[in-house]
């Protein structure tokens, strides 16, 4: 690949990621009232988006079931606790990620 | 330093740890495939979306083939639009800012975004704008570190990417915890589940977004006829 065509290359991934960050807004712009559907969605899928991306984050180890499977899982599960104890984001994050690295070394 | 600031920069912490660790490991692929730093810098600073990053980089030295990163590019991005249905109403109003927050619309600014309990007395706009750009910010600086050092990178600790799995969780419990009902997140996380063990790990994300739209399209068609 030539220099040109590498540059090419890098500029299709912006405009392509950028058409799919900014067509929703370009469609429903305001200028007409936004159908009822879309507002309907726009309340209710964000719940489903969040469970979503927490099975994606997970998505390796649940389809190659190894040891990593297991530690993942129990960090997962011990900054669910942690947060429905303390209710701090950062120390639950902080929990959750330094246990995951200690069960790494240890294990 | 406004409150606006302090309130983006302490949510965006744990993303500050996980981008500068991913901004590196993805720095350095790029230095060990061969390109300046600049590279990394720079796709870092313009498509700003991680997997795309790593699939772009590595097309870069094979036969030129637009139409293969167009179409990847989008099977990988194809969420970003569902993100932008749920942003609509709060992304309004925010001027100048909202161009740079569409842009930068990235699974983590949108979810922090989006599950952030704003409190009265900060300005919303303010606040989205911050994450927006503090995520930028950490991830165009983990991708530079990472080109410029490259394989001066020596030491490694294992495991602290969970930091974006742990976000992700604890943003999940947020929204779980203090919902009335619970059939948007466990339906959400049941199509996931199911999505992932038919379609595989490249194209379930979209799939299973679309789907929930479907599901979301029959319960709103029941609730209407009602």
């Amino acid at each position: 690949m030539t220099f040109t065509e590498q540059l090419c290359t890098i500029a299709i991934a912006v405009l392509t990621t950028m058409a799919s960050r900014f067509l929703p807004f370009m469609i429903f712009n305001g200028k007409k009232p936004t159908p009822d559907f879309v507002s309907y969605l726009g309340n209710n899928l964000p719940p489903a988006i969040l469970g979503i991306l927490v099975v994606y984050c997970y998505k390796s180890q649940l389809l190659h079931s190894s040891h990593d499977t297991l530690l993942a899982v129990i960090a997962g599960l011990l900054t669910i606790g942690v947060h429905l104890y303390k209710k701090n984001m950062l120390i639950s994050i902080l929990v959750g990620t330094l246990s995951y690295v200690a069960l790494v070394y240890l294990t | 330093m406004s409150s606006e600031f302090k309130l983006a920069f302490q949510k965006t912490i744990p993303i500050m740890a996980g981008f500068a660790f991913l901004g590196m490991t993805y720095g350095l692929y790029m230095n060990q495939l061969g390109f300046n730093f600049l590279f990394p810098t720079l796709m870092a600073m313009t498509i700003f979306g991680g997997s795309v990053e790593f699939v772009v980089g590595n097309a870069l030295l094979k036969c030129f083939n637009p139409w293969g990163v167009l179409l990847l590019t989008a099977i990988i991005n194809s969420r970003h639009l569902f993100y932008g249905i749920s942003m609509l109403e709060r992304y309004k109003n925010t001027g100048w800012r909202k161009i740079y927050l569409i842009f930068g619309m990235v699974d983590e600014s949108f979810s922090i975004n989006y599950a952030t309990k704003i409190p009265e007395t900060i300005d919303k706009k303010h606040f989205y704008f911050y994450v927006t750009f503090l995520n930028h910010f950490y991830w165009v600086m983990g991708a530079m570190i990472g080109g410029l050092l490259g394989s001066l990178i020596t030491f490694q600790i294992k495991g602290i990417d969970f930091v974006m799995v742990a976000l992700f969780i604890v943003l999940f419990m947020d929204q779980f915890v203090n919902e009335e009902k619970h059939f948007n997140s466990v339906t959400g996380i049941v199509l996931a589940l199911g999505s992932l063990f038919i379609f595989g790990p490249e194209y379930f994300l979209p799939i299973s977004m679309l789907l929930m739209v479907g599901v979301l399209y029959i319960r709103y068609r029941k609730e209407e006829g009602q």
